[in-house]
């Protein structure tokens, strides 16, 4: 039997990255996906590709009522809202002295506020609906600290622990629904494409980023798409306020 | 005045109650000289500067300020925080998210900015620079049900910020240390919105339950680790999580569903 059959998973950053990734492998496991995104183009050309099981909303992570408008696009398509994945998100290079506030701001809003908003918009239709799964993607840098990733860092220990605590009050309210963050490594995503051109001493970017991992290479969106898969399905029904690290053994 | 801290200078926010206050007197019973920077003014010890953390301008003129009088900082508390309205994931607007986010997380990075700014100062020139930053998370942090869920967010921003400021200032071989503190339960004004819901001893009662070693913590049993973080006896401690929270998260919790901020 499918993993996800019959079920309904809205996801932010859906038309690339990790997102896409996962909304491939939900379509592929019997569920249907809705591609959450800014990027209209992208996103329709994937819902296109995905067939009558995915269709395209537009969202803007940041705003309530787009948040709104997705979980409304999401019930008139499938019916029914049982999955959230939180993958929208921006990495940018910052530290502490030269970090101005608009874009520590601009970070955290979009990583912090907009994984907030995607859970408080999806969790009354996911009750009704009979329940579910949230998942939210964190970072190693939710678990560890880098010096030049500051507002990242922060806005990553956010998701961290707002997870938690979104676990514990669907838990407390007995609403069905369980809550996770996902941890990964460096992925090869579009969110890191600028890193892999940037030499560090006598190494591209590439290989410095590769040899960070124990595994001696970058994740596929696809590897953390199959965790989130897991964590979408009924197989993860016991675990809720947790962090899964999906990341070549980097904090190991 | 000697002492352990004679001659240094701390900023300590959110010093007028609370952690803040305790750990401002434990700074300057020790020699520090201390500035106590709130909202509300303070009737402890140390200079009062008027201040708010989540403004930018607020921190460059209260760093200016310090440095044209003490001349130098070596130690920043970024203690000030708000508990927030209580509110659930479903509940909480967006308003409120960033009303607790612009005290607790920015308020904090901000005060991590502008301590180095000072701190550079400290010393002749930047490789002789050192100072000593301690940021106040929580418990809430480390766990999801220790808080509002604005509260619980913020914290953990601070937790990871935490350790980016502590790697970059290595890095940077500036001297500068910085550690966040996650406190358990402990008896602050903090309280005072479950102290009026159940009433002060009933309140306590359930607060004190949720912490094996059997009461809420002292402001002054937190100001002991602020102090020993901002002194050189913590010289090797740098991007650490110091828990004191009388060992509320360190077994299997007993869930009250009540949630402490």
């Amino acid at each position: 039997m499918p993993r996800l059959e019959n079920k309904t998973v809205l996801i932010s950053g859906g038309a690339s990255g990790i997102g896409a990734a996962t909304a491939r492998q939900v379509v592929q496991e019997g569920g249907r996906a809705v591609l959450a995104d800014r990027d209209a183009e992208a996103g329709k050309g994937l819902a296109a590709e995905l067939g009558d099981q995915a269709v395209f909303t537009p969202l803007e992570v940041t705003d309530e009522a787009s948040w709104q408008a997705a979980v409304a696009a999401s019930l008139e398509a499938f019916g029914a809202l049982h999955g959230l994945l939180n993958a929208a998100g921006v990495g940018a290079p910052s530290d502490i002295e030269t970090c101005t506030v608009e874009e520590w701001r601009r970070v955290n809003d979009i990583n912090s506020l907009g994984t907030f908003l995607g859970c408080k918009s999806a969790i009354a239709a996911m009750r009704r609906s009979g329940g579910g799964s949230i998942v939210n993607i964190s970072s190693v840098l939710g678990l560890r600290g880098a010096a030049h990733a500051m507002a990242y860092n922060a806005s990553k220990g956010a998701v961290r622990s707002l997870t938690k605590n979104v676990a514990m009050h669907c838990a407390l309210t007995k609403s069905n629904i369980r809550c996770n963050s996902v941890h990964p490594g460096y992925i090869d995503t579009p969110m890191i494409a600028p890193r892999l051109d940037a030499a560090v001493g006598n190494m591209s970017g590439r290989q410095w980023l590769e040899a960070l991992h124990p595994l001696g290479r970058l994740g596929k969106a696809e590897e953390v798409a199959s965790m989130i898969v897991f964590l979408l399905s009924d197989e993860s029904t016991f675990s809720t306020g947790s962090e899964f690290v999906c990341d070549g053994g980097l904090t190991a | 005045m000697t002492g352990e801290f004679s001659g240094l200078v701390a900023i300590v926010t959110g010093g007028a109650s609370g952690i803040g206050a305790a750990s401002a007197a434990l700074l300057a019973a020790h020699g520090a000289t201390v500035i106590v920077a709130d909202t509300q003014e303070s009737k402890g010890v140390g200079r009062f500067v008027q201040h708010d953390v989540a403004s930018e301008e607020a921190w460059k003129s209260l760093l200016a300020d310090v440095l044209a009088r003490e001349g130098r900082l070596d130690i920043m508390v970024n203690n000030a925080g708000i508990s927030g309205r209580p509110g659930t994931i479903e509940t909480t607007t967006v308003e409120e998210w960033r009303r607790v986010h612009s005290v607790n997380a920015d308020g904090v990075f901000l005060g991590c900015k502008y301590a180095i700014e000072g701190m550079k100062h400290t010393g002749p020139n930047k490789a002789q620079s050192k100072g000593s930053i301690v940021n106040v998370s929580s418990v809430a942090g480390l766990i999801g049900s220790a808080g509002p869920t604005a509260y619980t967010a913020s914290k953990g921003a601070v937790r990871l910020l935490s350790k980016s400021v502590a790697l970059y200032c290595a890095e940077k071989k500036y001297g500068i240390r910085c550690n966040s503190v996650h406190p358990g339960g402990v008896d602050t004004a903090i309280f005072n919105p479950l102290w009026q819901m159940v009433g002060r001893e009933q309140g306590k009662a359930m607060i004190d339950a949720v912490h094996p070693i059997g009461h809420m913590g002292e402001p002054a049993e937190l100001g002991e680790v602020v102090l020993w973080l901002a002194s050189d006896r913590s010289s090797f401690v740098t991007g650490a999580e110091i828990v004191a929270d009388g060992g509320m998260t360190t077994g299997l919790m007993r869930r009250t569903g009540f949630a402490a901020p």
